[in-house]
């Protein structure tokens, strides 16, 4: 499936949060394409992607995006990471 | 990987147990960090604050942890980061993971130049011993050894 990172400028938390991912879904089996965005140029980009991550913070410039939009407290926590990838996992 | 290291994460980059006042005091010791080892200009420390103040405390990704860090622009001379340490954490306004005692400076030119430097940091800290023994590193490079294991 195809995952999009969101952060506010499309370089920091948001690759942070990709390598994360990766690893979490690399231990699940699951096979993850993970692409990072800010969160200016992600409504546009966002709806080519199965899922959008992002922080709480920052899911109000996401709203009126057709894909599933979940939020991460603890970008660095792999069990939080692996309850929301285990939701769409099939 | 060693380089990579020392020209992304140099001495001057670091600043242990520092005292900050609030959250802006925090960020300017980071982006101190970053403009003693030329990175950025001061104007980025600047960007860094207002990323904040115009999107919230998003930056704090993790309990105790802030990524302090603004776009590319032509105040970033160089990709880089910066590594503070505070002997006194102080609240960013996030409710999930204040108060925050480490605050780690970014500056990138583009996504992709600290790719392996942030693969690195992400690792280390989503490990609970590694993090811990990164809170309790004395020196540079104690704490880019943890961070290269």
């Amino acid at each position: 499936m195809n995952i999009l990172c969101v952060c506010g400028n499309g370089i920091g938390t948001s690759v942070l949060l990709k390598v994360n991912v990766e690893q979490v879904a690399s231990d699940m089996n699951m096979d993850v394409n993970v692409t990072t965005s800010d969160a200016g140029s992600a409504k546009g980009t966002a709806n080519m992607s199965d899922l959008v991550l992002t922080s709480p913070q920052l899911a109000a410039e996401l709203e009126g995006v057709d894909v599933p939009v979940e939020t991460i407290e603890n970008f660095m926590d792999p069990d939080e990471v692996k309850k929301i990838l285990e939701k769409y996992a099939d | 990987m060693a380089t990579d290291f020392e020209q992304f994460l140099p001495d001057s980059a670091f600043l242990i147990d520092a005292e900050a006042q609030d959250w802006r005091d925090a960020i300017r010791l980071a982006g101190k960090g970053l403009v003693d080892s030329g990175f950025t200009t001061n104007a980025y420390t600047d960007d860094m604050i207002a990323t904040v103040e115009a999107m919230g405390p998003y930056i704090v990704i993790a309990p105790g942890l802030a990524l302090a860090h603004s776009r590319p622009s032509a105040a970033v001379l160089h990709t880089g980061l910066s590594w503070v340490r505070l002997s006194k954490a102080v609240p960013f306004g996030n409710e999930a993971n204040d108060p925050v005692s480490l605050v780690i400076g970014l500056a990138g030119r583009d996504e992709n130049e600290h790719l392996q430097v942030m693969s690195a940091i992400a690792r280390a800290l989503s490990n609970p011993q590694a993090s811990e023994e990164l809170r309790h590193a004395a020196t540079p490079e104690a704490i880019r050894a943890i961070l290269q294991r």
